[in-house]
């Protein structure tokens, strides 16, 4: 079996077979950050994270509220240019292009590095044109082309069966689990090779929620999944590798890096050991 | 077991009075409108006609009708709303989008925007005349009242539009970015729509208050009830007409019921317009 082999060969947590892409757990980092520090209005969020996060593999972030998850995360695309007052120092590497360079465009790097956030955020607009406003952006204008991509991203996150005779229905008009799925066809639309995930399952029920948590095991391999999540039942059943995150002081901080069985089953700093097991946090 | 407290007879007294009061002063309201809306239709309506719609006045306004000055207070208003709204809008979309709420900058537009719908109407009509009607050399022209209008409309519809802007969730700026969109077109596209309805219903209040406007007219378009020949003929706007008739006209009291009556009928429609523009906001969930 595939997915026995992938868990014995590679010491991880995985849930099924791959449905395309090579094996996971190819250690090639996709992004490296250094240093990464990020300041509010002069107040620490985050004091220097220095991290690598490999290629094709789902990395958790996991960690208490407000030590600084979410914010990691949306420095990686940028998206913290958006924030009034927020300064962020260090470096990150996307595929080794540093994102601060000023050669390197916002709009580029949100390409190659797409965002699912917390709450599903289609726009009020119909489920074709959430898909195809973000692709005509981008250059991509032929009709039969979007139509296609269209097609294959919705079949991708399995929504296709249940939208493809209602395309021009309001995106509104779906059901939680089944919005957050086309923010995530919406976000693979653009065909990025990196996915950030800022706990995508946490507003949907339990039956959506696992619903979502296949399509991210799915997606294993063909991108390089950042996700962040509360639930550590989930960091453990999906992740590779899981980034223990904790505030000290006022900042938050990387407390511990490495494999996601690592982390759960002999975690080697005395924090991760108290949050896995429920004593803090 | 503890035992409930029992309500006492003064609080339901005290909830007697309270509803009592609200219904009455709601009551009140109405009735004052109604009265309003009642005394123009008895006085005015009999002398309605299709004729009063499409002739010029004539004697003053004894006679005739009030075409000339439906097309003056339309020019008018076309002057002022053409003006206006580019200049507001993108006022109001360098503070929703471009600026951040607490800017320096941002609070004094805002601020100048609040003093600004504040200052009495007859200020803005001697500041007109002033700058438009002299300073500029248009004279008293339908071009420097819709102008003057023009600088009343602003503050309404860039508060209000700015306002729209806001009510757009920022989860729209967000993922829009987040999927590499410019700002441009995360505006075109999305933000926009998303408060058109906002936009429109202000664009309409302020139209239904330009309509209504007599004193900022008084020194800038001027009392000439001729049909205009360009803007920059003098035009007289409805609301003056009527100032004119019941003031200045001994016997004018027929046609200015009516021209009242025209007044407050548009009036009317365009804030129920308005507020089933509003109301649209509320309702609606599909915009393809």
């Amino acid at each position: 079996m595939n997915s026995s082999q992938c868990t014995d060969k590679l010491d991880t947590f995985t849930l099924g077979p791959l449905e395309a892409g090579p094996a996971c757990c190819d250690p090639q980092p996709a992004i490296q950050v250094r240093n990464l520090s990020l300041l509010y209005d002069g107040k620490a969020a985050l004091d220097k994270v220095t991290l690598d996060i490999y290629q094709g593999c789902i990395t958790a972030l996991i960690g208490p509220s407000g030590c600084g998850k979410t914010s990691f995360l949306s420095a990686i695309n940028r998206l913290t240019d958006l924030i009034p007052g927020c300064n962020v120092t260090g470096k990150i590497l996307v595929h080794d292009q540093d994102i601060h360079h000023p050669d390197t465009h916002a709009q580029t790097l949100r390409r190659q590095v797409g965002m699912v956030f917390q709450k599903p955020t289609p726009f009020p607009l119909s489920i074709r044109r959430n898909l195809s406003l973000p692709l005509n952006e981008h250059g991509i204008t032929q009709k039969t082309e979007v139509a296609s991509i269209t097609e294959h991203v919705l079949r991708d996150v399995g929504l296709w069966d249940e939208v493809h005779d209602r395309l021009d229905a309001s995106a509104l008009s779906l059901s939680g689990g089944q919005q957050q799925r086309l923010c995530i066809a919406r976000a693979l639309a653009l065909k990025p090779q990196i996915l950030l995930m800022d706990e995508p399952c946490s507003a949907l029920d339990p039956l959506a929620s696992g619903i979502v948590e296949d399509l991210i095991c799915r997606l294993r391999g063909r991108y390089t999944i950042v996700i962040v999540t509360h639930n550590l039942a989930q960091a453990r059943r999906i992740a590779n590798y899981a980034a223990f995150f904790w505030v000290s002081g006022r900042a938050g901080q990387l407390i511990e890096f490495g494999r996601c069985q690592h982390i759960f089953e002999s975690p080697s700093h005395e924090l991760t050991a108290a949050y896995i097991n429920g004593v803090r946090g | 077991m503890r035992e409930t407290m029992p309500i006492h007879t003064w609080q339901v007294l005290r909830d007697r009075i309270v509803q009592f009061l609200i219904y009455a002063s709601v009551l009140l309201i109405s009735a004052v409108f109604i009265w309003i809306l009642a005394d123009l239709v008895r006085g005015g309506f009999a002398h309605l006609s299709w004729e009063f719609l499409t002739e010029s006045p004539r004697d003053a306004g004894r006679a005739g009708g009030i075409a000339s000055i439906l097309v003056s207070t339309l020019l008018i208003l076309l002057v002022a709303v053409l003006t206006a709204v580019p200049i507001a809008w993108t006022t109001a979309i360098l503070l929703a989008e471009f600026v951040a709420v607490d800017s320096a900058f941002g609070k004094a537009v805002r601020f100048s925007l609040h003093v600004l719908a504040g200052v009495p109407s007859i200020v803005f009509g001697l500041f007109g005349n002033a700058f438009f009607s002299v300073y500029l050399g248009l004279g008293f022209s339908i071009l420097s009242g819709g102008l003057t209008l023009a600088c009343m409309l602003l503050p309404i519809l860039a508060s209000t539009a700015e306002a729209g802007l806001r009510t757009v969730p920022n989860a729209y700026r967000m993922s829009a970015s987040a999927l590499g969109l410019t700002r441009t077109a995360a505006l075109v596209h999305l933000i926009l729509p998303a408060a058109a309805p906002v936009l429109a219903a202000g664009l309409l209040l302020g139209i239904g208050r330009a309509l209504a406007e007599t004193a900022a007219l008084l020194f800038t378009s001027g009392y000439v009830d001729r049909m205009p020949d360009s803007l920059l003929d003098s035009g007289r706007a409805l609301a003056l007409h009527i100032f004119d008739l019941s003031m200045n006209v001994p016997g004018g009291d027929m046609p200015a019921y009516a021209s009242a009556l025209v007044l407050v009928s548009l009036l009317l429609c365009i804030n129920i317009l308005a507020m089933k523009f509003a109301h649209g906001l509320q309702r609606r969930k599909i915009m393809t």
